[in-house]
């Protein structure tokens, strides 16, 4: 179950990650090596199985719809990396 | 002095025998001394453990009575501490400070709990040997030369080398059990949903769990007091109270059946652990239990499943990492650029390798194939262990195939790597309690230690036992530091 | 060749509850930057969200209302892509498990009902709020908005035309505002509303090439976008051009459509169950308590108006469009029993002062006795339709009781017939002209009458007693 370079290059780009050229190589032996090894699953018959997502099988867990005090917005901006007033301030989104 | 128990050091100081203020200074006089060479912490909370330590003299003269007055911890870097650094080990995070406690922090310091410091941890708590920490690796207290486990590899080797009374780490496919072994310290993964996992800096949402890492189990019963129970802020958490777990170990013990999966004692354990396992399961019959050999067919498929369950969680959670918000930032030319640059300079390589391979299981035309196969075959191991604890009381399995390996011994191949948590995966895919307790050494002086496993909330049974075992082992547990 | 146009409808309702879907901030709108924030909401290490019961209530209350399958058990997912606005690069909402799926909006367009069909309803929380700035090439992000509830509302491709569709956001509106969910505004953004637009040969059973649309902010730019946008489709299958498959934004200053420009990415969201939260389990009990607890709906109640009331449709429409006045016309009715009369008051008098201010009636002060009183009056012949007319405004300002304003102002009518009776012989007498005209026939003549007859008392005479008494005298 090996995996090609351009789809390493995909999945990079869905996960806002960037490679050198030789990381790129090395990633992609690295996951097809890992890839193979849980190929392993498919060996198991799981028809009819139902997935599970939650060890402990809760439902119905809720909170009453109260307001509760919000964080000082100085809480909130203290780690921020670049601020104005209160907004958080990015990088504007280009349109190539 | 060295080596107390922290339920020793309760005793002392309650008694007034030493003040907070001494017990804190001990500590930070030998963290001084010898944290420089095993590196077990990333941050040192000096003049605030001085500051709680007095606050907490105050209160032992007062007559004051909480569970941990006085009592200087370790907490993983994982775990938020209000206006302390949390670096998860990476450096992403190298400079955020959280303005909330985790629960379980909030929980400590109400029992009167004194924080000493953050301990080092494999980054976002992702490796088993602390080497992916982004500042350093920390060294194994019984042979600097080799590693102390991981990914809780500081707290672990903190509390082997006494530098703190006791401490926090987090468990997702085996970070507490596993450096327990390593280091020759007692490590303990509650039951799923014990403890809560609000302020734990989120790896894999469904298999993390934070527990205790301590010299004795009485003290990690202790601990596990304090700091478990619902929470209302994680609605994962198991909403019933929890025993006594201290009152449980005093109450003798019933003959139990100890069930030894045949498909753990097979090839793949090191023959000097299966040694001193055997040597242990002979103790186990001469307090009166019975040995019978149980079965967990799936148990194979357990390491595959998880490293697909595992990392495609961890690329969720790990996305919120992007510069904006907190955190490490990156210059860029725009939007998109800025979050390749921050995400790529701030995460390490195996960081990095987890959230693209859990980012590929989750993609479009694999999701089938990979996570929800993996979590059929989740099924299948829970499905495994309640029939094995249909013919059995506890499940006793190793924490890890080798004893402690050396720094860079396993760091080219991550699969030999992930092939380090084959015994506690299984644990945490199925959410059961499993405890980590020393039981010998190898030829050359490693700890190794005994995994004890219960069905799901069975935590008070598990301990129990694992006292009773210490009790008729009593090993000398100091590494040869000083 | 004759096309139709094929439309589908996402519509996301922002829920009124108190507090946000996953923690305990204000879910209000109007505060300042990042002053509705918390750990949770920001998405910071370690947080985690917790469910907000309201908001399963809430959309409880829709999916009863429109007929939808509720699923006994529900899961959130986790929708991943990454974006300023969106904390955790992930927005936790519903995928393979939603709250309920199918159910029905009923429009009426040009006489005509039609059912439009729905595919789903499902949770969701709100993304924050992004700020470009003018000058540097910079945006500025507030999470106040972050976590706010919505419900996404989809729907079948059953719409036909830009009258349908507005049509259907008119009456979903409608049903969110009476379930008191949603306040249903597309201005502020509390309802806002993306369509899927196709043509097709008419007959044909086969979907052409969809279209998105996104950033309408009115039912007017709906209606406008879809009608440029059917006009363009059609215009390049004419031609032989294929439509691309696309999103499209609407442009108000011209009123039309066009391509977002750059590369449009065909999104994975790599949806998967949110491990930080666990099923929604919805038995008969909970769902017969939310259904106890709905209102009449809009159509139910119109129906009912027309049957019970004998208004007819055109009436029980515009009073049954809003909960609040069609409860404030049961209690004006209550105390005054004559709806039509009511309903022509409020249709007229009261509806002029509500659109002038923009506002329910709830919000004002205005209550059924003062609409009850002041018909009474009129129909007690103390003033007359006219004076009631006047005075209104202020009663709806003030508050003020009609009564005590027509002794104040001196507005009641001269209805003592033997004075009238006077003055009518009075002004007979000085146009005996007129009379000789009335007696030749022209009946007409009597309005001249009146009017003299209201100059003579100053517009206090009764009108309808003064034409009384004024044909008795001329058939005398």
């Amino acid at each position: 179950m090996a995996i090609s370079k351009e789809e390493v290059q995909h999945v990079a780009h869905l996960a806002r990650l960037e490679f050198s050229e030789e990381d790129l190589e090395r990633f992609t032996r690295e996951l097809s090596g890992i890839l193979e090894y849980m190929a392993k699953l498919s060996e198991v018959d799981t028809s009819g199985v139902e997935p599970t997502y939650n060890a402990l099988r809760l439902e119905n867990r809720f909170r009453e719809d109260q307001v509760q005090a919000s964080f000082p917005p100085e809480e909130i901006l203290s780690n921020a990396p670049e601020r104005e007033g209160s907004s958080f301030v990015v990088p504007r989104v280009i349109r190539s | 002095m060295e080596h107390r128990s922290l339920l020793e050091w309760r005793e002392s100081l309650r008694r007034r025998e030493i003040s907070a203020r001494e017990l804190v200074e001990y500590y930070l006089e030998r963290i001084r001394r010898l944290d420089p060479k095993i590196k077990a912490y990333l941050t040192v909370c000096e003049e605030e453990a001085r500051r709680q330590a007095q606050e907490a003299d105050r209160r032992l003269s007062a007559g004051e009575d909480l569970p941990l007055l006085g009592v200087p911890l370790a907490i993983k870097d994982n775990i938020c501490t209000r206006g302390v650094r949390t670096t998860c080990a990476s450096r992403i995070l190298e400079n955020f400070v959280p303005p909330y406690d985790a629960t379980v922090i909030e929980r400590l310091k109400a029992a009167g709990a004194i924080l000493l410091g953050k301990t080092n941890l494999d980054e976002f708590a992702m490796g088993s040997s602390t080497e992916n920490s982004a500042f350093f690796p920390t060294r194994n207290p019984w042979d600097t030369e080799r590693v102390p486990g991981g990914s809780s590899g500081g707290s672990a080797a903190a509390v082997a080398a006494d530098l703190c009374a006791g401490a926090l780490g987090s468990d997702t496919g085996g970070s507490i059990r596993q450096p327990a072994s390593f280091c020759g310290v007692v490590g303990f993964k509650p039951t799923y949903g014990r403890v809560s996992r609000y302020g734990l800096v989120a790896f894999a949402s469904s298999l993390d769990q934070i527990g205790p890492l301590t010299r004795t189990v009485a003290d990690t019963a202790l601990l596990l007091q304090v700091i478990g129970g619902p929470d209302e802020r994680d609605t994962t958490s198991w909403p019933e109270p929890q025993p006594d777990y201290l009152a449980e170990l005093e109450k003798p013990l019933s003959p139990l059946r100890l069930g030894i999966p045949k498909e753990a004692f097979g090839e793949g354990l090191s023959s000097e652990v299966r040694r001193v396992l055997e040597e242990a399961l002979r103790e186990a019959e001469k307090l009166g239990h019975e040995i019978r050999e149980v079965s967990l067919p799936h148990l194979e498929y357990a390491l595959p499943a998880y490293y697909i369950i595992a990392p495609a969680e961890a690329s969720s959670n790990l996305a919120r990492y992007d510069g904006v918000k907190y955190g490490f930032r990156a210059q860029g030319r725009d939007l998109i650029d800025m979050y390749k640059k921050t995400r790529s300079r701030g995460f390490g390589a195996e960081v990095k390798r987890r959230i693209m391979l859990g980012t590929y299981a989750l993609s479009a035309g694999y999701y089938e194939a990979f996570y929800r196969k993996a979590s059929q075959v989740r099924t299948l191991i829970i499905r495994d262990f309640e029939e094995a604890f249909r013919q059995a009381d506890l499940i006793l399995m190793p924490a890890s195939p080798t004893p402690a390996f050396r720094l860079g011994e396993k760091t080219d191949d991550p699969l030999k790597m992930y092939l380090s948590d084959i015994y506690t995966i299984p644990v945490n895919m199925a959410g059961l309690p499993g405890l980590s307790l020393p039981v010998g050494f190898t030829e050359n002086r490693l700890p190794v230690n005994l995994q004890i496993i219960g069905p799901q909330l069975a935590d008070a049974l598990v301990l129990a036992f694992g006292r009773a075992l210490e009790a008729a082992l009593a090993l000398d547990l100091k590494p040869p530091l000083e | 060749m004759e096309f139709e146009a094929v439309i589908g409808l996402e519509v996301h309702t922002q829920l009124l509850t108190e507090s946000k879907i996953f923690c305990g901030c204000s879910a209000r709108f109007g505060a300042e930057p990042n002053h509705h924030a918390c750990p949770v909401c920001t998405g910071m290490p370690g947080s985690l969200p917790v469910l907000n019961r309201r908001v399963v209530d809430f959309a409880l209350r829709l999916a009863l209302a429109v007929g939808a399958r509720i699923n006994p058990v529900c899961v959130f997912a986790r929708k991943h892509y990454f974006y300023p606005d969106l904390p955790k690069n992930y927005q936790i909402s519903q995928y393979e498990a939603p709250l309920a799926e199918g159910g029905a909006i009923e429009i009426e367009v040009d006489g005509k009902r039609k059912k439009i069909g729905l595919v789903r309803i499902h949770m969701e929380e709100d993304a924050g709020k992004l700020v470009h700035d003018e000058a540097r090439p910079v945006s500025y992000v507030d999470f106040n908005r972050t976590g706010v509830p919505l419900l996404e509302i989809v729907s079948q491709p059953d719409i036909r035309s830009p009258e349908e569709a507005v049509a259907y956001l008119k009456k979903l509106r409608t049903i969110v505002r009476y379930l008191g969910i949603c306040d249903g505004n597309m201005e502020e953004g509390s309802l806002r509303c993306d369509a899927n637009v196709s043509v097709r040969p008419k007959g044909s059973e086969e979907f052409g090439v969809k279209v998105e649309l996104k950033n309408m902010n009115s039912f007017r730019h709906v209606e406008r976008a879809l009608r440029y946008e059917i006009k363009r489709q059609i215009g390049l299958l004419l031609e032989g051009k294929p439509v691309v498959q696309e999103t499209r934004l609407f442009d108000e200053a011209t009123g039309t459509t066009h391509s977002m420009r750059g590369k449009e990415e065909a999104h994975d969201y790599r949806y998967f169950p949110d491990p930080d939260l666990v099923p929604v389990r919805i038995d008969e009990a909970w769902i017969e308590r939310v259904r106890a607890e709905l209102p009449e709906l809009p159509d139910v109640k119109r129906e009912r108006f027309m049957r019970e009331y004998g208004l007819p449709a055109y009436d029980a429409e515009i009073l049954t469009a809003s909960r609040p006045l069609a409860e404030f016309f049961e209690e004006c009715v209550k105390l005054f029993p004559q709806p039509k009369k009511v309903s022509n008051w409020l249709m007229t008098e009261v509806l002029r002062e509500l659109n002038r201010e923009g506002k329910e009636i709830d919000e004002t002060g205005l209550k059924p006795e003062h609409v009850a009183e002041l018909l009474k009056l009129v129909d007690e012949g103390v003033i007359s339709i006219t004076a009631a007319k006047k005075i209104f405004p202020e009663v709806y300002a003030t508050g003020a009781d009609p009564r005590k304003l027509v002794e104040e102002r001196g507005l009641r009518q001269e209805s003592d017939e033997a004075a009238l009776e006077a003055v009518c012989r009075e002004v007979l007498s000085e146009n005996p002209a007129e009379v000789e005209k009335y007696k030749a026939g022209k009946k007409g003549v009597i309005g001249f009458f009146v009017g003299q007859v209201m100059r003579k008392t100053r517009g206090k005479a009764n009108p309808k007693l003064v034409n009384q008494i004024l044909t008795r005298l001329l058939e005398e």
